[in-house]
């Protein structure tokens, strides 16, 4: 759409910028503030400069976790657009089951995070939760408290039955917005099921499913309260996420330099992936192409 | 190419379609011939892209049967008819280059690679495509969209018929008269069988050999654009085509004479007037066929207003409280208030329950 | 095709099945909880619901979370109209740069932001209070209800906004009675995702509450806590907060579809 240039329209973003200030700049500067001081404790802070940024980059520590999320992420990025794209295909286009839908998958999502993890945290357990004692049942040894391995497929789980549901909405909502002509085309065309997903439906969810996967992606990345749930970030520091090990440091050690730091490092990561996911699947595309691919 | 037989066919989209009002087409038995161009006209919501749609398999008919050559396709599904289909709103398959648009349906169907190129660019040649064929269908105007979903239908060898559902909607105007010059031009070279779906009655009756008018789901009248304006078959075909439509008036017919109110008209021998009268008579005759003259010379009638719409003028009358429309003649004086009306005997109809009354009907 | 409906209908089996267990569990006795393995409640009790509702501290938690989401929602959708009507309409000085800027706070970890969130309300005696947690969701909530906001205004055409003008309506009259009925179900779906993530968000909503604005979703833990592994009334208080959630969408379900398909989202 044609936008007009019009500078009174700051007036109309004011109230955005004065909210999203004070509840962003301010805390981002004391952060900030945090990462270049050191302390001796009281309220006496010095110029510590690019100390903190070194140990955090120069930890094993830090490393670790690092790794653990991005496997983390990566897996359930993995595993939740496509499960969500099937299940969003197989969906019912109209009738009854429609809402019925909707509603029951939708439930997950507005579960409060740390109940989603009570859930699982109970669901899990090998003396009274029904998975745990299943898969033990079957001879399979699992006990999320003691075994790392465990305890990844606890926390995967988890997040898989809490989040899919969102890209199964997004994905519905892209399907359902293709006219019925397009598959009377295919179906003249003699398109087979799989033509129709790649030259019809894929195109056509690009945009939600990019939506979809940032979102997944941001948040994913972000994970603290479920897992600190159930695992609190072990057993050892087997699932000890960024959040999670950044909590520990800041709360559970007092360090605030490190944590902040970290904090910041962290910041700018999900900020550069972010925008390099964006600018990948958002690419304008060329319009001259190979013929007869 | 082929001859395609529809008969008893009819479609209701309720399960179990109780009564009459519960079809959305009614019971029809047509053949439509080889190679011609047909244009289904009629309202939105008469049934004509439900028409369309069991013709092309997208729909299986509640009852009767389609035949393509003498073949029942009432069952096949749309891949196996060899039929193509342009749709309202243009449908290309984004991600792909036009090449591969037009390359998709002979893909589908395992067709040797040297085979696919050499259709594809026969097609782009015969639709002026050739310079856009590496080109992202995406990005193309809505009229070249168009023409690439009607070459995916070209472009296969063994096309039964062509189907248009109103193709031509979301086209500008001034793209429209060529789109459709390269349509009629398509049909004269190759002598597909075409069918075309169009509630615009200038699409209709400038493209197709033959115009079937469909009215609440009923076919009621197939023939030539000079058939439906000469004699048409129900007084919706008389009001839906020629502008203004034709004038209908409700009579009263005792023995071959027809009173309007106290007006008296002489019927022709020529006019059928059947033992058993329907519960609604009327009189159809188009405004091309009123003469307004002076009072004493034809049925008093009461001048409302005349329109001039460019080419002719169209006098707007009262007649026994029922509205006339006439078209003047290029030059002729305006009538008073207070005037008269001819109509043309050899064009006057009689009509019984919207059907025309015809001999030995 | 046939069996379609199968994939749906496991994936909604697996995903009730823990939600089954909690059910479960809440009407168990801890006996039975840690001594048996049944599917039904053999014993069923409402003793761990009477445990939660015959503590105070559970309604106020209710209302706390009530008040805190809705003044959120409030907040979020009403700052992030005018705004998303600027950026779908106007071209501005940094507009593109501001409007990253903005959804780069939806990105922002809430772990990082919870200790200077402490600091900073406490200084500014906000601390333990509703429009602190409110304030703070705004966060990641208006640079989201922007985003949605100003998809849906851009499907609505500009000729409306001139037309109007001509009329003579000023601008706040013209916002107020043509625009935002046209995109009223823009506003609807906005404000479902600001209560979603307002609603779930436990780290900051925890962190800046004490007593008086607690929530109810942090009151669980505590309950807990305090009864030691309390299994039978964790999962009664699991329970217990799944249903708002559950009625909310359960209100909404005909316009989630709907509205998911007109915006961007």
């Amino acid at each position: 759409m044609e936008r007009k240039v019009n500078q009174k329209a700051w007036f109309l973003v004011l109230p955005v910028v004065l909210i999203v200030c004070f509840s962003a700049l301010i805390p981002l500067m004391t952060v900030v503030n945090y990462a270049f001081q050191d302390t001796f404790g009281g309220n006496e802070f010095f110029w510590a400069g690019l100390v903190w940024f070194e140990d955090i980059l120069n930890s094993s520590r830090f490393h670790d976790a690092l790794w653990r999320q991005f496997l983390f992420s990566g897996l359930i990025l993995l595993i939740e657009i496509p499960l969500g794209v099937v299940v969003a295909l197989s969906m019912p286009r109209r009738g009854l089951g429609v809402p019925i839908c909707l509603v029951l998958m939708a439930l997950p999502l507005l579960i409060p995070w740390n109940v989603v993890g009570t859930i699982w945290q109970i669901f899990g357990r090998v003396d009274i939760g029904l998975l745990g004692w299943a898969v033990n049942s079957l001879g399979i040894s699992y006990n999320y408290t003691t075994d790392p391995l465990s305890a990844w497929v606890t926390v995967v789980l988890m997040d898989v039955w809490h989040w899919t549901s969102l890209v199964v909405l997004l994905a519905y909502a892209g399907l359902r917005s293709i006219p019925e002509a397009y598959y009377q085309a295919a179906r003249i065309d003699g398109a087979s099921r799989w033509a129709v997903f790649r030259h019809i439906q894929l195109p056509k969810i690009r945009r939600v499913l990019v939506i979809a996967i940032l979102l997944r992606f941001m948040d994913s990345f972000m994970i603290y309260t479920e897992p600190f749930v159930v695992t609190g970030g072990g057993p050892g520091s087997a699932t000890s996420f960024l959040s999670v090990d950044l909590v520990k440091i800041a709360i559970g050690q007092f360090d605030l330099g490190r944590a902040a730091a970290m904090s910041i490092i962290y910041f700018l990561i999900i900020l550069a992936l972010s925008w390099v996911f964006y600018t990948v699947m958002t690419a304008k595309r060329r319009d001259d192409m190979e013929v007869g691919q | 190419m082929a001859r395609i037989e529809l008969k008893n066919l009819a479609h209701s989209y309720l399960d179990r379609p109780r009564d009459e009002a519960d079809y959305a087409l009614k019971e029809m038995t047509h053949v439509w011939e080889d190679g011609g161009a047909y244009a289904l006209l009629g309202p939105s919501g008469c049934g004509k892209t439900t028409l369309l749609n069991i013709i092309s398999g997208l729909l299986v008919p509640t009852q009767g049967q389609v035949l393509f050559d003498g073949r029942d396709m009432t069952r096949e599904p749309p891949e196996a008819r060899n039929i193509a289909q342009v749709f309202q709103f243009p449908v290309i398959y984004d991600s792909m280059s036009v090449y591969d648009n037009l390359a998709f349906p002979l893909r589908n169907r395992k067709f040797q690679a040297t085979e696919v190129d050499r259709r594809v660019r026969e097609v782009a040649e015969m639709l002026d495509l050739t310079d856009r064929l590496k080109r992202r269908a995406e990005n193309l105007t809505a009229d070249m969209k168009q023409k690439i979903s009607l070459g995916r239908g070209l472009v296969r060898p063994d096309v039964n018929a062509i189907l248009f559902d109103e193709p031509l909607t979301v086209i500008d105007p001034h793209m429209k008269w060529l789109l459709r010059g390269q349509l009629k031009q398509l049909h004269k070279d190759f002598n597909h069988t075409m069918v075309y779906v169009t509630h615009d009655q200038t699409e209709a009756l400038t493209f197709a050999d033959k115009v079937v008018v469909m009215y609440e789901g009923e076919v009621v009248q197939i023939g030539t654009p000079e058939e439906l304006f000469e004699k048409p078959a129900h007084t919706f075909v008389g009001y839906f085509i020629g502008s203004p439509g034709m004038n209908v008036l409700d009579c009263r017919l005792e023995g071959r004479q027809a009173w309007l109110g106290e007006h008296k008209l002489d019927l022709l021998a020529g006019h059928h007037v059947p033992a058993a009268l329907g519960d609604k008579v009327q009189l159809g005759i188009r405004p091309e066929f009123v003469t307004v003259t002076r009072p004493e010379e034809g049925l008093p009638a009461r001048l409302e207003r005349v329109d001039d719409v460019g080419r002719y003028r169209i006098a707007r009358l009262t007649l026994n409280d029922q509205a006339v429309a006439a078209i003047l003649p290029e030059g002729s004086e305006l009538p008073s208030d207070t005037a008269g009306v001819r109509f043309e005997p050899s064009h006057l109809h009689v009509y019984m329950d919207g059907h025309l009354s015809e001999g030995g009907a | 095709m046939k069996g379609r409906w199968l994939i749906p209908t496991i994936y909604i089996i697996l995903l009730m099945i823990p939600i089954y267990w909690l059910v479960n569990m809440s009407f168990k006795t801890n006996q039975e909880i840690l001594s048996v393995l049944s599917p039904i409640p053999l014993n069923p009790t409402l003793d761990n619901y009477l445990v939660i509702f015959t503590d105070a501290s559970w309604y106020s938690g209710y209302i706390n979370s009530t008040i805190y989401v809705v003044m959120n929602m409030i907040i979020s959708v009403s700052v992030a109209l005018p705004a998303a009507y600027a950026f779908s309409r106007y071209r501005f000085l940094g507009d593109k740069h501001l409007f990253f800027w903005l959804l780069t706070n939806r990105m922002a970890p809430p772990a990082v932001f919870a200790l200077p969130f402490f600091q900073l309300y406490s200084s500014v005696g906000l601390f333990d209070t509703h429009i602190a947690v409110a304030l703070a969701h705004c966060l990641f909530n208006v640079p989201l209800a922007v985003w949605i906001l100003e998809g849906f205004m851009s499907g609505v055409p500009k000729e409306i906004d001139e037309t109007a003008y001509i009329d003579g309506y000023s601008f706040p009259k013209f916002f107020v009675k043509i625009f935002m009925p046209q995109i009223a179900s823009g506003i609807g779906v906005a404000a479902f995702f600001c209560f979603m993530f307002s609603w779930v968000e436990l780290l900051l909503a925890r962190t800046l509450t004490s007593v008086n604005a607690k929530p109810i979703a942090a009151t669980m833990t505590r309950t807990v806590s305090a009864s030691g592994l309390d299994w039978g009334v964790l999962a009664a208080a699991g329970v217990l907060t799944i249903i708002p959630g559950a009625l909310v969408i359960y209100f909404v379900r005909n316009y989630i579809a709907k509205g998911f398909a007109l915006g961007r989202v």
